[in-house]
C-alpha cells in the first residue's frame, strides 16, 4: 500500500477532494504497488471485469427488446435475431459472453489454487470470490431459461426440482419457487427479474473483492510477501494496465472468433425448439460450465444426498483457506502439491465430460470415482500434505535469487 | 509447461477412449460442399432461390416458416429476389386482416411486411392432418438439430427400404439418418419433383442441397453480415494487439533495465 498522503495540485481539486476523496482513490488505484513478477495468469481479474461490464451492457440492451412471457419469449428472441438492428450481434455477444465469463473465472480460480492466493492474509478475497462465483452460476442458469427453448424449460424443471429432495417441506418450496404447479409463466418472469438483479449484486461484490485485494496487495508466482516495495513492485499504472490490456485483447480475439464464426457451438441445439411441457428431450444437460457439478449431483444414487454433494462441492472450495494447512503458498515450491494440483485439474475435466454424457454404465462409474477424488483432494490430501510435504526452499525476496544452501532463508520467508 | 502437456495428453486419452465406446451407435452424416461455411462463407443466391422454390412447392404445404417475412426474400444476404419479385410472391398468399371500419375481419393478399403464411391454423390442425405427427416449423430448424445442415441434408436423402427385422406401421417410413430411424414424413424429394426456372437439373442431391441452404438462411439470415463484420473485427483486434504488445515491451523495458 502507498502510505503517502495525496494532495491535489489545483485549488478546486483540493476543495473537491477534501469533501469527496475520489482523487485520492484514483491516485491509489494508479500508484497501487503490484509485484513485478506477476505472470499472464494474473491478467484474468481485469478480463473478468471486462466480461461483467460486457454482460451488463448487452443484457440491458437485450432486455429492451425481450418479452418475459411464456407465450412470447421464444418469438421475441427470434425478433431480436431478425428485426432488431444488430440484435444478432448483441445476443451472440451476450450468450457467448456467458461462456467466456466462465472460461475466465475458471482460469482465475485455478490460478489461485496453483499459487495459493487464498491463504492468509487473503481469505476474505477468496470467500468474496466464491460468493461471486456462486451468484454467477445462479445468474447464468436463470439466463439460460429466458429464451424459453426446450433446454431452458427442462433445465429449469430439473434444477428447481432438486429442492423437492429437502425432507417435509421440499414439495412446498418447489411450488413456491415455480409460482405454481409446474415451470410456467410465473417462473419465467421471476427468473427474468432475478437474472437482471444478480449482475448488479456481483458488481457490488467485485468492488469489495478488489477492495479486499488492495489491503494486503497481490499474491505473486513465488508466493512470498513483498519485502521492499521499491525493488519488488511496480505501480499499477502504466505497467499492469498495459499488460492487462494486451492480455484482454488476446482474450477478445478468442471471444470474437466464437461470436462471429461459431456462435452456437457452445449452446445446445434443442434450445432452438420452443419449450414444450409435453415433450421431454432425450438428454437434459446444463451449459458446459455447470457440467462438473451436474456430474457430482448425478453420481450419488440418493436424490437428497446428491444435492448435498453438489452443494458441498462448492462449500468445500469456500473452506479451502483452512483445509490447506501448508504455510508455503506457491505450488512452485511444493513438489507434491503440484502433482495433486494437476490430478485435480484432470479430475474436474473428467467430471465435466461425464456430466455431458448419460448417467449410466461406465460413465456413471467414472463420475463416481471422480466425485470421490474431488472430495478426497480437498478433505484428506490437502490437510495431510501441509505437515507431510518436504517443500523446496523459497527465495528471500521477489527480486533476489534463491539461496538454497541456507536453511534459515526458507524459514524466514514462512512468516 | 511439461505438466500442462501431460494433463492435455491424459485428458485427450480419456476423451478419445470414451468416444470410441459410443462410436458404434453413431452414423456418419452425408457431407457436401456448403458455400456458407468458413471465414468468408457466403450464400449462393441461385441455390437460395431454387431452395425457396422447393420450399413453396414441396415443404410449405405442411411446414410453416413463421418467423420469416416476405420482405426478407428481397433483403441483402438472402436469396435477393428483386422487390417486385418478392411483392409478386407475397401477393400469392391470402392473410386475414382487420377488423375494418365495420368491425369485420377480411382477407387480403399478403404484403412484404407480412410474415410467411402458415399452412395450418394451429399445431392441433397440423397434427390432425398429418396422422398425429407435427411438422416442425422450419424457421430455425437447422439450428435446432445437432448436425445442422449436414443432418437435414442427410435425412432428405436417407430414405431407404427398412432392414428385414424392422416392421413399420402405416404412415411410418424408414430413414437411415433420422433419430430412431423412423420418420412420419413421406419421402419429400423425388427426382424431378420441381422444374427449376434457371435450367439446373433437379436431381435429388441438388434439390436437397438447395432447400437445406435455404433453411440455413432462414435460420441465420444475418450470416453474411456476421462473417463480414467478424473479419473486420478480428483484423482490427490483431492490429491493436500488436500495437499494445510493442507499447508494453517499451514500458516494461524501463523496469528490466533497472534490475
Amino acid at each position: 500500500m502507498s502510505n503517502h498522503e495525496y494532495t491535489p495540485t489545483s485549488k478546486f481539486g483540493k476543495w473537491f477532494n477534501d469533501r469527496l476523496p475520489l482523487l485520492t482513490l484514483a491516485n491509489h488505484l494508479s500508484d497501487y504497488p503490484t509485484p513485478k513478477n506477476l505472470n499472464y495468469w494474473w491478467t484474468f481479474g481485469g478480463i473478468l471485469t471486462f466480461c461483467l461490464i460486457t454482460q451488463i451492457i448487452t443484457g440491458i440492451t437485450l432486455a429492451m427488446h425481450y418479452i418475459a412471457h411464456a407465450d412470447l419469449a421464444f418469438e421475441s428472441v427470434e425478433h431480436i435475431m431478425r428485426d432488431v438492428n444488430y440484435g444478432w450481434l448483441i445476443r451472440y455477444i451476450h450468450s457467448n459472453g456467458a461462456s467466456m465469463f466462465f472460461l475466465a473465472v475458471y482460469i482465475h480460480i485455478f490460478r489461485s489454487l496453483f499459487y495459493g492466493s487464498y491463504k492468509a492474509p487473503r481469505e476474505m478475497i477468496w470467500i468474496l470470490g466464491m460468493i461471486i462465483y456462486f451468484l454467477m452460476m445462479a445468474s447464468a442458469f436463470m439466463g439460460y431459461v429466458l429464451p424459453w427453448g426446450q433446454m431452458s424449460f427442462w433445465g429449469a424443471t430439473v434444477i428447481t426440482s432438486l429442492f423437492s429432495a429437502i425432507p417435509f417441506v421440499g414439495e412446498g418450496i418447489v411450488n413456491w419457487l415455480w409460482g405454481g404447479y409446474s415451470v410456467d409463466n410465473p417462473t419465467l418472469t421471476r427468473f427474468f427479474t432475478l437474472h437482471y438483479l444478480i449482475p448488479f449484486l456481483i458488481l457490488g461484490l467485485v468492488v469489495l473483492h478488489i477492495w479486499a485485494l488492495h489491503v494486503p496487495g497481490n499474491n505473486n508466482p513465488i508466493g512470498i510477501d513483498v519485502k521492499k516495495p521499491s525493488k519488488d513492485t511496480v505501480p499499477f499504472h502504466p505497467y499492469i494496465v498495459i499488460k492487462d490490456a494486451f492480455a484482454l485483447l488476446m482474450f477478445m480475439l478468442v471471444f470474437a472468433f466464437f461470436v462471429f464464426y461459431s456462435p452456437n457451438i457452445l449452446g445446445h441445439a434443442d434450445n432452438y425448439i420452443e419449450a414444450n411441457p409435453l415433450v421431454t428431450p432425450a438428454h437434459i444437460v446444463p451449459e458446459w460450465y455447470l457440467l462438473p457439478f451436474y456430474a457430482i449431483l448425478r453420481s450419488v444414487p440418493d436424490k437428497l444426498m446428491g444435492v448435498v454433494a453438489m452443494l458441498s462441492a462448492i462449500l468445500v472450495l469456500a473452506a479451502l483457506p483452512w483445509l490447506d494447512t501448508s504455510k508455503i503458498r506457491s505450488a512452485v515450491f511444493r513438489p507434491l502439491y503440484k502433482q495433486f494440483y494437476w490430478i485435480l485439474v484432470i479430475d474436474v475435466l473428467v467430471l465435466g465430460y461425464v456430466g455431458a454424457m448419460p448417467a449410466e454404465g461406465l460413465y456413471l462409474l467414472v463420475a463416481r470415482v471422480a466425485t470421490a477424488y474431488y472430495f478426497i483432494h480437498f478433505l484428506i490430501i490437502l490437510p495431510v500434505l501441509g505437515s507431510k510435504e518436504r517443500t523446496i526452499p523459497v527465495p528471500l525476496s521477489i527480486s533476489e535469487p534463491v539461496l538454497s544452501s541456507n536453511p534459515n532463508v526458507s524459514k524466514e520467508s514462512l512468516n | 509447461m511439461k505438466n500442462l502437456f501431460k494433463t492435455a495428453c491424459i485428458a485427450l486419452f480419456i476423451l478419445v477412449g470414451t468416444q470410441q465406446i459410443n462410436a458404434e451407435e453413431k452414423i456418419e452424416l452425408l457431407k457436401t460442399d456448403w458455400s456458407f461455411k468458413g471465414l468468408f462463407g457466403k450464400f449462393d443466391r441461385g441455390s437460395l432461390q431454387r431452395g425457396y422454390q422447393i420450399y413453396t412447392e414441396v415443404c410449405a404445404s405442411c411446414h410453416s416458416l413463421k418467423y420469416a417475412s416476405y420482405r426478407n426474400l428481397a433483403e441483402k444476404g438472402g436469396p435477393e429476389f428483386s422487390i417486385e419479385q418478392a411483392k409478386a410472391i407475397a401477393s400469392n398468399f391470402e392473410v386475414t386482416d382487420g377488423p375494418n371500419d365495420d368491425g369485420e375481419m377480411f382477407e387480403r393478399p399478403a404484403k412484404l411486411s407480412d410474415k410467411f403464411v402458415m399452412p395450418y391454423e394451429n399445431d392441433k390442425a397440423a397434427q390432425a392432418a398429418n396422422g398425429g405427427a407435427y411438422p416442425p416449423d422450419m424457421s430455425v430448424l437447422v439450428k435446432a438439430r445437432s448436425g445442422g445442415v449436414d443432418y437435414i441434408y442427410s435425412v432428405l436423402l436417407g430414405y431407404e427400404d427398412p432392414p428385414s427385422d424392422i416392421i413399420l406401421d402405416d404412415g411410418v417410413y424408414y430413414n437411415k439418418y433420422m433419430y430412431g430411424n423412423k420418420i412420419k414424413m413421406p419421402k419429400p424429394l423425388e427426382e424431378g419433383a420441381v422444374e427449376y426456372n434457371d435450367g439446373t437439373v433437379a436431381t435429388e442431391e441438388q434439390m436437397a442441397k438447395d432447400v437445406t441452404a435455404f433453411l440455413m438462411w432462414t435460420a441465420e439470415p444475418t450470416l453474411e453480415a456476421r462473417h463480414k463484420m467478424g473479419f473486420k473485427a478480428i483484423i482490427y483486434l490483431l492490429i491493436l494487439t500488436i500495437l499494445v504488445y510493442f507499447s508494453m515491451k517499451k514500458i516494461w523495458s524501463r523496469i528490466e533495465a533497472e534490475v
